[in-house]
């Protein structure tokens, strides 16, 4: 059974403020996931992820293009957008398994890899209800587990 | 001089000879348009797979159309990034190969650079130093060119490239893909006052963009419409108000670092330069202050090889000619490409 944590997020800066905390607490291969529509906070969420790692290149832009943006941190910070790609026949294309190593990954679009996600990872679902937005985390596998216990001491 | 330039960063395969960085003897692009159209986007693996089978033959073509054979040209020219990694690696692969076998020497050209170049196949009148805007699908900069390989940055996207937004904007209205096109051309039927989109300024004197706010406040206007096909006088307007979200700030802040400068000439590049209000806004706006907008024809504003080649004269006179240990490289800034 994993772990699951709900927030209500009235605010962008909720998201980053959220996604800082994670960078901080974030350990080598941790594997985020990050499901939402277009426009739901995703990006926002990496911005904040990425401060909290320590960053400290000015923007971290829509890997979209590139599929893969590499950033030198505290981890190594892999921010991986799979929106265009079909589905898990692209994937060896961009070397996704070899993601993230001693990094951190966070990987937008998460559903166009299928099963070949790896078992161990914290899924976030930001969502939009018509009125604001919520952030459902979930972890699975020991270590992802231990990280949302430590989120849930700070947030 | 004789150059062969390759591109292959992206969904065209192409290759051309250019003479002299600047007349063009033959430009031949493969387009992959329609084999991504029905995935709304480019497919990594498709595309290798398609420029690998369409190099050669482009290649060939190009040399046939140019009246010319491998042993009279000067050197070869390439896209080595930034792009989609697999796909550049079928463009650089290649080069090396001619470059190998016909003796010939190899200049690896970032595709930034190429597009900036394509004024060059045009005019020979442009001032130093200018405003580069390069608006595409992956990138939304703006430079300072004060020369071959020298290079200020002034401004860059903070999040999504201005194409980008296009693209995710027609994905979301079911428009297709490229955006860009199927945008300018509905557009044209709408009011772009219909509908008030935020127009991201940042900081004052900041010649950055932001454009996922805009993309978002698209978003949450097409879901007011719960989902029930979207009248086509609405979709037109849409499209108008978005394009003219855009393109004001676009316009604006490129307009904007050329008063900074000084500069007097001010080019655009990249595909999101073939968009007509782009072309007509920089234009006028560029008039008003007493500057010049300088806009290639929109054939050379979309990817294309004569731009490589035209770029690869630039580098090569200049001295800057790599090994045959050229590697592409999926993110490649500009301003540090030659360093």
């Amino acid at each position: 059974m994993a772990g699951t944590l709900t927030l209500r997020l009235d605010a962008p800066e909720k998201t980053r403020a959220l996604g800082e905390a994670v960078g901080r607490l974030a350990g080598p291969g941790c594997y985020i996931c990050l499901y939402g529509d277009l426009g739901a906070g995703k990006t926002t969420f990496v911005q904040g992820l990425a401060a909290g790692l320590g960053v400290t290149e000015a923007y971290i832009t829509s890997p979209s293009f590139a599929l893969v943006n590499e950033y030198a941190g505290r981890l190594t910070l892999y921010h991986i957008d799979l929106y265009r790609l079909s589905g898990p026949d692209d994937l060896a294309d961009i070397g996704f398994s070899e993601y993230p190593g001693a990094g951190v990954a966070a990987v937008e679009w998460p559903e166009r890899a299928g099963e070949y996600l790896p078992d161990e990872r914290l899924d976030i679902f930001i969502e939009y209800d018509g009125e604001g937005r919520s952030i459902r985390l979930a972890a699975y596998g020991k270590s992802c587990e231990a990280l949302l216990e430590a989120i849930c001491r700070t947030s | 001089m004789l150059i062969l330039g390759i591109e292959t960063s992206c969904d065209e395969t192409a290759a051309a000879v250019v003479e002299d960085g600047r007349r063009i003897l033959s430009n031949v692009i493969s387009s992959q348009v329609e084999l991504h159209a029905q995935y709304g986007g480019i497919v990594p693996e498709l595309a290798s797979r398609a420029h690998i089978e369409n190099i050669m033959p482009v290649i060939d073509e190009a040399l046939v159309k140019s009246g010319k054979r491998l042993n009279e040209l000067d050197a070869v020219a390439v896209t080595a990034g930034p792009g989609l990694i697999g796909a550049l690696l079928v463009g650089v692969s290649a080069a090396k190969a001619l470059a190998y076998t016909a003796g010939l020497p190899l200049v690896g050209v970032n595709h930034i650079e190429g597009h900036l170049s394509a004024i060059f196949l045009e005019r020979d009148d442009v001032e130093m130093p200018f405003v580069l805007l390069v608006v595409s699908g992956g990138h939304t900069h703006i430079y300072l060119v004060r020369g071959c390989c020298d290079y200020e940055k002034l401004g860059q996207t903070r999040d999504d490239a201005a194409g980008e937004a296009y693209d995710k904007v027609a994905k979301l209205m079911g428009l297709g893909y490229p955006g860009g096109p199927v945008i300018d051309r509905l557009a044209s039927a709408g009011d772009p006052k219909k509908v008030k989109f935020p127009r991201s300024r940042l900081e004052p004197g900041s010649l950055d963009f932001s454009f996922s706010g805009l993309k978002t406040a698209v978003l949450n206007h097409v879901r007011a419409y719960k989902g029930v096909p979207i009248p086509e006088a609405d979709v037109a307007d849409i499209c108008a108000s978005f394009q003219a979200a855009v393109v004001e700030v676009l316009v604006e802040k490129t307009v904007q670092a050329a008063v900074a400068t000084g500069a007097r000439d001010i080019v655009i590049a990249g595909g999101v330069a073939a968009n007509r209000a782009l072309r007509d806004g920089l234009t006028a706006a560029a008039g008003k202050a007493g500057k010049r907008a300088l806009i290639p024809s929109p054939i050379l504003c979309t990817d294309n090889a004569a731009m490589i080649a035209a770029a690869g004269y630039r580098l090569f006179m200049a001295g800057k000619v790599s090994g045959l240990d050229l590697n592409p490289q999926a993110n490649l800034p500009m301003e540090r490409m030659h360093s």
